[in-house]
């Protein structure tokens, strides 16, 4: 169960971040030609991967009950970053994240931009591919760090993180578009909603108390985070109703 | 230094995010749970009710 739930939380952050990475890379290597733009990309999975491989070792050797503490904590202060925009959009206080929009805008960019040629690169379509890649793929990577360390299973996270990678490419490459109807909104909330559970589960193993019932517990957790934001949804669409009716009836 | 200055807040923003309180407040309810379990009391419901209760603060504050 565990397993599942640490693959498809690896596959869904990797998904949402590379569609966002994909919208980035598809208007540079558009405008300013793919040579420099794929090498972009290389150099920062590159450096992903060194990231992963060099610290996952590293954190396979602390004990345990620590990790679980440290990395419980982290991964519950930054789930919650997550769950916390996710309900600001579905509330209607965030705009919602348009790949449409954002792809248009790094086009109109990308297409201004002088051109800086450096070791026979177009340096502003390196840089900008490999900065959307390595800054999308950082959270990723602290996903999988965090999630396969505390579950000892680093290489299963990584599978469910570059399964996505390899997806989300792959549609890329056939439909050359911005993947603007992937759900990524939703994925986002159920990115948080994991990253939040999975955080109060270790954290609370981590500092010494114990869930009834073992791993199971999670399962618990999880609905209590899924019940819970709903409502945090419900209240806060009815609380922006009231304070900015015009723009609910919009 | 300037560069220095920019790699630590990056990480600040990255990891802590807009609101700081509500990664104090979590750092408040883990310590909660460890002392409550270190002095023998039964302490796993604490974390996911504090924890709601830290996100519906921020939520408050963000469309305050």
């Amino acid at each position: 169960m565990s397993a599942s739930l640490l693959v498809l939380s690896a596959f869904l952050a990797s998904a949402v971040e590379m569609v966002e990475a994909l919208t980035i890379v598809l208007a540079v290597g558009i405008t300013r030609g793919w040579r420099s733009a794929l090498t972009g990309v290389g150099a920062a999975i590159v450096v992903l991967a060194g990231i992963v491989a060099g610290l996952g070792p590293a954190l396979t050797v602390v004990p345990l009950g620590a990790l679980r503490l440290v990395v419980g904590s982290l991964l519950l202060i930054f789930g919650l970053q997550w769950l916390r925009k996710a309900i600001l959009r579905a509330s209607g206080y965030k705009a919602l994240h348009d790949e449409d929009a954002i792809f248009a805008r790094e086009l109109a960019e990308a297409g201004r931009a002088q051109l800086d040629t450096r070791a026979g690169l177009d340096w502003y379509a390196f840089a900008l591919s490999f900065k959307g890649v390595l800054l999308e793929g950082l959270e990723v990577a602290f996903i999988v760090l965090t999630f396969g360390s505390t579950q000892g299973n680093i290489g299963l996270a990584a599978l469910g993180a570059g399964a996505a990678v390899v997806l989300v490419t792959a549609v890329g490459i056939a439909v050359r578009a911005p993947l603007s109807r992937v759900p990524e909104n939703l994925m986002k909330f159920a990115v948080g909603i994991m990253l939040t559970s999975f955080g109060s589960f270790w954290a609370t193993e981590g500092a010494g108390a114990h869930w009834p019932g073992g791993d199971a517990a999670l399962l618990g957790v999880l609905a209590v985070m899924v019940g819970a934001s709903g409502l945090l949804v419900t209240l806060l669409r009815r609380q922006r109703a009231l304070t900015e009716p015009s723009a609910v009836a919009a | 230094m300037a560069r220095l200055g920019a790699i630590g807040r990056f990480w600040w923003e990255f990891v802590v995010g807009e609101d700081w309180r509500a990664s104090a407040g979590v750092a408040v309810a883990v310590a909660a749970v460890a002392a409550v379990a270190a002095a023998g009391i039964t302490a796993w419901w604490i974390l996911p009710p504090a924890v709601i209760v830290v996100l519906y603060a921020s939520l408050r504050r963000a469309t305050r």
